[in-house]
């Protein structure tokens, strides 16, 4: 089934969760919508089940305005972070929970264990369906919510953040596991996360959100290589961020030629965004920027290399080949392969901005928490 | 109906709430709990005021001057001054002990403590009428040194310690056990001795727990019936307190006294429901997190 | 020597089975000993001697006592009417707790405020509003005697409606912490899953609350069986009919029956006790069964 946001915002408290955001997700597809906390994503996911109403905007399932029909009828597979199984009930009967509460063609009962077993054995936890999820581990309980989830048949399943409340191994596992669930069920899926190794390791396509807004969507690949705004080149992977002017379609600092397609950008002041990969040493004696070497750290085959450059010693971090003998204090010269120049007015991601997107989402939990419901 | 309208309906029934009950259904629990609530605690209180001024100001005047009351008064101030204190530096030594360090037979003894709640109020006067009565060991003895509980203020005082007696420990316990004992394990390591801990560390961290409890054991102090009338004799003028003249005056069908009476003790209830109130509003975080009284 | 270093045995004796573990703050011997002088002297010695003075009945002394029709009868109602109450509170109580955690309503707190009234107002203040209002003559009584032809005041059922009024606040203080704790997102989920409202408040949210429930049942239960002050206004606390086992035990008093008041003391206390104990096990069976622990 398709999946179409149209124009949706959603304001909590007078503050833009969701700023006039359209979306398509084919049928089928897999796509995670990543984001720091705060950037909207979840409120997103929240208002495609209808656990959240647009303050205007429509969600069309198939061409259908899905609030024609209530959360009960939409038929969509959510998945909590933090799980949200009926802790009174086994896993046999939070599995059956959905089937039994239809009242239209429920199955009998015979039919209803059938299914639960077959879900049981799908996400690989038979034997277990007599346990209460007070016995279970954080990874099974995941799993159980997705057998509760796929239970009903859904059209759609959204999963928030599924794997945040698992510890590093399990999460590797269950993401690997999840992608070839995916493939045989062939589910069209949403999933929320704020890692952006599991959106671009897990998924179809990535729509990197911020503040409300959807700053990209794009497949895994064109996220990394071409970033379409300077907060989608922060957010995803590392990055040095350097001032630099543009004049004559050229890109200079400090009055050296950069030489980088500049596109069609004004000529003023720009950011130069930069990836390790981007810089390389100069070892052949050929023109490069100086720079002062300010720390090395080994990671991996590579040598991290942070130096200072330019008049107002801005940072640059690449990485250098390990047998290159550096030490801190020492003058290199560099020069840039790669990286993208944004014009002035766009604002990338940054550290600072975590605090005020932190007291951002603690407005939001309080409009979004217990009032009026 | 037109394209308008049909988009501006279609938009109202998508800000309908997504789940949660529609708004009749919330409306009719709403009226239901208030009406259950109006009729069930409102009333008696709103009664209790309308009577005591319902014969004129006069009379409620008059009931609350006279010289039975004022001395129902004083003995009822005199017995919560005796009891709430006692209670207070039991219930202080009580959650130290028991939530500052490991024993075996904690629970029991927190089950121990409880033990006042679960006892009848008439059974509660009753046992000490059994341990000081005319036929008891203790009694006879007492009195031949001159010595009179039963039927004089000391088995008052007796009984209604009982009564309030797990009143302030319930309220520190659990709030101790969630604050833990780090701040008071630092305080030691930097030198300080344990009563200098107790007052500068561990007593303003508990102080509105500890106001919360007071409160609710003095109303219960000065508002307590059954346990008192059973060992106090009724004698006026000497032993009745409030509530015990509230009865009397009742009996001898001088009803709009009697409500002048009690609507000391309503305000008094309504003066502790007020500052619990403020306290719960305010210092939520510094008072215990399940509270049971 | 060349002791194996790998079995790390201790050095000398093995650490004796300790009945408390050793902290570093002082004051444990004091304040646990005050503590327990305390409760031995207010609450454990005078409940001593109620059992002791109960066990010198005598097996056929007790057995007439307690099969007395007056007695039985008078238990009969304490316990009947007692349980009424609790069933009615246990389904208002939750009510009241389900409207002040989840809706948002102009009154709320004071709505929330009020729940306590019964805690701070003195039974006896109660009694005699509660009886003026259930009176044949009262505002209530009236209504309900013409209207309906129910008798509540000066009856069996106005000791019902006095035991509503003590326990109400228990059921709602026990119940509300618990719904205000309860995850929102299970509703959610079962919402998305296809559940109508109707089976996610029966399914999923009630069966999470029943342990919490219970006890507020238990507890409004127990309140009520003691319970004396409010009751003797509004009854006419005539024998077979409307005289609970408390009013008895001081009729018995009076009549310095001591052997009567300790036996109906002693059988109150037994079955109140029994019937706690049952409604523990029956919450760790809930609790087990609905997976809380």
């Amino acid at each position: 089934m398709q999946v179409r946001v149209a124009n949706v915002s959603k304001n909590y408290a007078g503050m833009a969760a969701l700023a006039d955001v359209s979306l398509t997700v084919g049928s089928g597809e897999l796509v995670a919508l990543l984001g720091p906390s705060g950037s909207g994503k979840t409120t997103l996911l929240r208002t495609i089940a209808g656990l959240e109403t647009p303050d205007t905007g429509i969600v069309y399932f198939n061409d259908r305005d899905a609030s024609e029909k209530r959360i009960q009828d939409r038929g969509v597979g959510f998945v909590f972070q933090h799980y949200a199984l009926f802790r009174h009930m086994r896993v046999m009967d939070n599995i059956a929970f959905g089937l039994r509460a239809r009242r239209k063609n429920r199955p009998k009962e015979s039919d209803i264990r059938q299914k639960v077993m077959e879900l049981l054995d799908l996400v690989q936890l038979s034997g277990l369906e007599k346990r209460f999820p007070s016995q279970l581990s954080g990874g099974q309980r995941q799993r159980v919510a997705l057998a509760r989830a796929l239970a009903i048949e859904p059209s759609v399943l959204l999963l928030d953040e599924p794997f945040g409340a698992l510890d590093a191994r399990v999460r590797k596992d269950l993401r690997r596991w999840l992608r070839e669930l995916h493939e045989r069920t062939g589910h069209t899926t949403l999933f929320v996360t704020h890692d952006q190794e599991e959106a671009l390791e897990l998924a179809d396509r990535v729509v990197v959100m911020n503040k409300g807004q959807i700053e990209q969507s794009a497949t895994p690949d064109e996220i990394y290589d071409t970033p379409a705004t300077p907060f989608v080149f922060s957010f995803i992977g590392e990055s040095s961020v350097i001032p630099v002017t543009i004049g004559n379609g050229r890109a200079t600092l400090d009055e050296r030629v950069i030489d980088l397609d500049v596109g069609a950008l004004p000529d003023g002041p720009a950011q130069l965004y930069l990836r390790p990969e981007d810089v390389e040493m100069v070892t052949d004696g050929g023109p490069g920027i100086p720079g002062l070497v300010v720390s090395t750290r080994r990671i991996g085959g590579m040598r991290r290399v942070t130096i200072e450059c330019g008049l107002a010693r801005h940072r640059i971090e690449f990485d250098a080949s390990a047998e290159l003998s550096i030490q801190n204090s020492q003058r290199v010269q560099v020069r840039i392969i790669g990286g993208r120049v944004y014009g002035a007015g766009q604002e990338g991601y940054a550290t600072e901005k975590l605090a005020a997107s932190a007291t951002a989402d603690f407005k939001w939990a309080k409009a979004e928490g217990w009032l009026d419901r | 109906m037109t394209e308008a309208e049909k988009a501006a309906t279609a938009q109202q029934r998508r800000q309908k709430q997504a789940i949660g009950e529609g708004p009749i259904t919330r409306g009719v629990l709403i009226a239901l709990a208030l009406a259950f609530l109006g009729v069930m605690l409102i009333a008696p209180l709103l009664v209790v005021f309308i009577e005591a001024f319902g014969r004129g100001v006069g009379v409620f005047f008059e009931a609350l001057t006279s010289p039975h009351t004022l001395s129902a008064l004083q003995l009822t101030l005199l017995v919560a001054a005796i009891a709430v204190p006692a209670n207070l530096v039991f219930g202080v030594a009580a959650a130290w002990a028991i939530a500052k360090f490991d024993f075996k037979g904690k629970a029991f003894l927190l089950t121990l403590i409880d033990l006042p709640f679960a006892v009848s109020p008439v059974v509660s006067g009753l046992i000490f009428v059994l341990l000081f009565g005319a036929n008891s060991a203790l009694g006879p003895l007492l009195d031949s040194y001159g010595v009179k509980i039963l039927f004089a203020v000391p088995g008052i005082v007796l009984a209604t310690i009982f009564i309030t007696f797990p009143f302030i420990a319930r309220e520190l316990i659990p709030l101790m056990q969630q604050q833990g004992s780090s701040e008071e394990e630092a305080a030691i390591s930097l030198g300080a001795g344990g009563w200098r801990t107790f007052f500068l560390v561990t007593l303003p961290n508990v102080k509105w727990g500890l106001l919360y409890g007071v409160l609710l054991c003095n109303a219960r102090a000065m508002g307590e019936f059954g346990a008192v009338s059973v060992v106090s004799g009724h004698i006026r003028g000497q032993t009745n307190t409030l509530p015990l003249h509230i009865e009397i005056l009742y009996h001898d069908n001088k009803a709009a006294a009697a409500f002048a009476v009690a609507s000391l003790l309503a305000l008094l209830a309504l003066v502790t429901l007020a500052v619990k109130s403020i306290l719960e509003a305010r210092f939520a975080g510094s008072l215990a997190a399940q509270r049971r009284h | 020597m060349s002791a194996p270093a790998i079995t790390a045995q201790p050095c000398g004796k093995p650490p004796r089975a300790k009945w408390r573990r050793r902290s570093v703050l002082p004051g444990f011997g004091l304040s646990l000993g005050y503590t327990l002088v305390y409760l031995s002297l207010i609450v454990l010695l005078p409940l001593a001697g109620l059992a002791i003075s109960s066990a010198s009945l005598g097996w056929n002394e007790f057995w007439a006592i307690a099969f007395d029709p007056r007695v039985s009868a008078a238990l009969q109602l304490s316990f009947g009417a007692a349980m009424l109450a609790a069933i009615v509170n246990t389904v208002f109580g939750v009510l009241i707790a389900w409207v002040l955690v989840r809706y948002r309503f102009p009154g709320r707190r004071w709505l929330d405020a009020a729940v306590d009234l019964p805690f701070a107002l003195p039974t006896a203040v109660a009694g005699i509003a509660l009886a003026t209002l259930y009176a044949p003559n009262g505002v209530f009584g009236a209504f309900l005697e013409n209207v309906l032809g129910v008798k509540v005041g000066f009856s069996a059922l106005g000791v019902v409606f006095a035991l509503m009024f003590v326990g109400l606040p228990f059921v709602v203080r026990t119940v509300q912490p618990v719904l205000e704790e309860i995850d929102r997102e299970t509703e959610e989920v079962s919402a998305t899953l296809g559940a109508g409202r109707f089976r996610t408040v029966t399914r999923v949210i009630l069966p999470a609350m029943f342990p919490a429930i219970l006890t507020g049942f238990a507890l409004s239960f127990a309140r009520g069986v003691g319970e004396y002050g409010s009751v003797i206004f509004i009854a006419n606390n005539l024998p077979f009919e409307s005289e609970i086992a408390p009013l008895l035990i001081v009729i018995k008093l009076d009549e310095h029956n001591y052997a009567g008041a300790t036996a109906i003391a002693t059988i109150m206390l037994v079955i109140a006790f029994v019937m706690l104990f049952v409604i523990n096990l029956l919450q760790a069976w809930s609790r087990k069964w609905f997976g809380h622990d």
